[in-house]
C-alpha cells in the first residue's frame, strides 16, 4: 500500500466521526428521557454535554482540512474528506436539536402538568434508527441502505404534521394549554429536523460513494 | 461528456520500438483550444504518445507507428505528409528548457527565419514574447544570452520559439518538472491562456498539475501483458473526482504507479 499512512488517517477520521455520531445519539436520548420523566437534571446534562460535541466537530473539520492541505486528495479520498466535513456538521447540528429539547425541559421545568403528544416517542426513535443507519451506510459504504434512510424521513414528516394540526387545535380548544404546547411545537421541531439530518448524512453518503449528489438510483445490487 | 470538437485524433495508434509494443491501440481524441492532459506511470508510453502527434517518433531508428493520427481529419502519417511541416503546426515544449546558445531575441526568429518568414520579425519576436508571458521581462535585454535567464524564463522561452512558427498546436512534455513551483505556476497559467488560441497537450506526472491546468485528461497504464493503452477519457473534473475505472481511481489517489 503506497499510502499507509494516508489510509491510517482517513480509518482514524471515520473512527472518530462514529464516536461523535455516538455522542449525539445519547445527547438525543437523554433529551427525550429529561422530556418524558421531566428530569431537569439530565435536561442540564444534554445543554452542558453540547459543548463537547461541538468541540468535536470542529476538532474533525480540523483535520480535514490539515489532510486536504497535506494529502493533496482526490477522487474518492477527496470525496471522503469532504464527506467526513458535511457530516460532522450535521452531527453537530443534531446535537443542538437535542440541546434544543434539553432547554425546553428546563423552561417547561417539572410544574406544566401537561402530557406531550404521544408521536414524539416514534418521532426520535426512527430518527435515532435513521442516525445509525446513515452512520452504518457511512461505515459500509452502503448506498442501499442510505436510500432506507432518505426514504424513512417521510414517516417523520407526516408524524411531525399530525403533531402540528392536533397541537394547533388542542391550542385552539384549551387556550391554558398554549404555553406548554407552544415548547411542544419546538420539540417537534428539533425531531423532525434531527430525521432531516439524518437523511443529509445518507445523502453525503451516496455522495462518496457514487460521486453524486441525490438519491442513489444507480445499478441494482442484484447483478 | 459532451462530443468535443476534435483537433487531432489517434485511430488504432500503435507504436513499437523494435519489436516491443510501447503504445496498444490508443484511440484518443484531442479537444480544439482545450488542454488535454496525459498521465500514467512511468513506462506507459505517455511521451510516445506525445511524440506521435508531431512525428518525433521518425527520428528513432527503431520506432514504427501503427494505425492513424488525423490532424483536423488527415492523417499525419501518410506518405504525402512532410514531417518538418507538421513540426511547425504541431509544436513541442520539452521537459528541460532547451534554448538554443544565442541570444533570446535569436532564439524566437530562429524558426521564422529558416522558415523563410517575410514579415517583420522584430514584431514577430515581440508578440510571441509576450503570449508567453515573458516580454516584459526580458524586453530590454533581447540581445542577452538566452543561457542567462532563469529555468522557468527559459521554458517560457521555449514556449516563446514554439509559438513564433505559429503552431495551431502545442505538445509539452513534462514543462514543469525542472522548475520551481513559482515558475511551475507561471507555464500553468500561461497554458491557461495560450489555450483561448492554440490547442495543447501535456504529459504530466504530476497529478495536481494535470487537475489544476487541463480540461480532459487520458489515463494510459501498463500491464505485464499490455503496455501503453488507454484506461480512461474524460473531463479531467470527472476523472479527478470520480473516476469510472477503479485502475484510474487507484493511480490518482496513489494507491499505485
Amino acid at each position: 500500500m503506497v499510502r499507509a499512512d494516508f489510509d491510517r488517517s482517513l480509518e482514524e477520521l471515520q473512527a472518530e466521526l462514529v464516536g461523535l455520531s455516538e455522542m449525539v445519539e445519547r445527547a438525543i436520548v437523554k433529551s427525550m428521557d429529561a422530556l418524558e420523566r421531566r428530569d431537569l437534571a439530565v435536561a442540564y446534562e444534554v445543554v452542558d454535554e453540547d459543548d463537547l460535541i461541538d468541540e468535536k466537530r470542529f476538532d474533525l473539520e480540523e483535520k480535514c482540512i490539515n489532510l486536504i492541505a497535506t494529502q493533496q486528495p482526490l477522487a474518492i479520498d477527496l470525496r471522503t474528506l469532504l464527506a467526513v466535513l458535511h457530516i460532522a456538521v450535521e452531527l453537530e447540528r443534531m446535537g443542538d436539536y437535542a440541546e434544543g429539547i434539553g432547554k425546553i425541559c428546563l423552561i417547561i421545568g417539572d410544574a406544566i402538568p401537561v402530557a406531550m403528544p404521544k408521536e414524539f416517542s416514534r418521532m426520535a426513535q426512527i430518527g435515532l434508527e435513521m442516525l445509525r443507519g446513515s452512520m452504518k451506510s457511512l461505515v459500509e459504504r452502503d448506498t442501499a441502505l442510505a436510500n432506507d434512510v432518505w426514504d424513512s424521513d417521510d414517516e417523520v414528516d407526516a408524524l411531525y404534521d399530525g403533531v402540528c394540526r392536533q397541537t394547533f387545535l388542542d391550542m385552539v380548544q384549551h387556550p391554558n394549554t398554549i404555553e406548554a404546547d407552544t415548547h411542544f411545537l419546538w420539540v417537534a421541531h428539533d425531531l423532525e429536523r434531527i430525521a432531516d439530518r439524518a437523511t443529509n448524512i445518507a445523502e453525503r453518503v451516496i455522495f462518496l460513494v457514487t460521486g453524486k449528489v441525490g438519491r442513489y438510483e444507480g445499478q441494482s445490487d442484484e447483478e | 461528456m459532451q462530443d468535443l470538437d476534435a483537433i487531432l485524433q489517434t485511430r488504432g495508434l500503435s507504436v513499437y520500438y523494435d519489436t516491443k509494443k510501447v503504445v496498444t491501440d490508443v484511440n484518443l481524441d484531442v479537444a480544439r483550444n482545450r488542454i488535454t492532459a496525459i498521465i500514467g506511470p512511468s513506462g506507459c508510453g505517455k511521451s510516445t504518445l506525445l511524440r506521435c502527434f508531431n512525428r518525433m517518433n521518425d527520428l528513432i531508428p527503431s520506432a514504427r507507428v501503427e494505425g492513424q493520427v488525423l490532424f483536423d481529419g488527415r492523417d499525419l502519417y501518410s506518405h504525402d505528409v512532410d514531417p518538418t511541416e507538421i513540426r511547425y503546426l504541431i509544436g513541442m515544449v520539452f521537459q528541460r528548457p532547451n534554448p538554443f546558445p544565442k541570444s533570446i531575441y535569436d532564439n524566437v526568429a530562429f524558426g521564422p527565419r529558416i522558415n523563410g518568414f517575410k514579415g517583420d520579425v522584430a514584431e514577430l519576436v515581440e508578440r510571441s514574447l509576450r503570449r508567453a508571458a515573458l516580454w516584459d521581462e526580458v524586453k530590454d535585454r533581447l540581445k542577452a544570452s538566452a543561457l542567462s535567464l532563469s529555468g522557468g524564463q527559459q521554458q517560457r522561452l521555449c514556449i516563446a520559439r514554439a509559438l513564433a512558427v505559429e503552431p495551431r498546436v502545442i505538445l509539452m512534455d513534462e514543462p514543469c518538472s525542472a522548475l520551481d513551483p513559482i515558475a511551475t505556476l507561471a507555464i500553468e497559467e500561461l497554458m491557461r491562456e495560450l489555450s483561448e488560441d492554440y490547442s495543447i497537450i501535456i504529459v504530466t506526472h504530476n497529478m495536481q498539475q494535470a487537475a489544476r491546468v487541463s480540461n480532459y485528461t487520458a489515463f494510459l497504464m501498463v500491464e505485464e501483458a499490455r503496455v501503453g493503452f488507454l484506461v480512461e477519457f474524460g473531463e479531467s473534473r470527472q476523472i479527478f473526482t470520480n473516476p469510472e475505472d477503479e485502475r484510474t481511481e487507484a493511480y490518482i489517489t496513489g494507491r499505485f504507479g
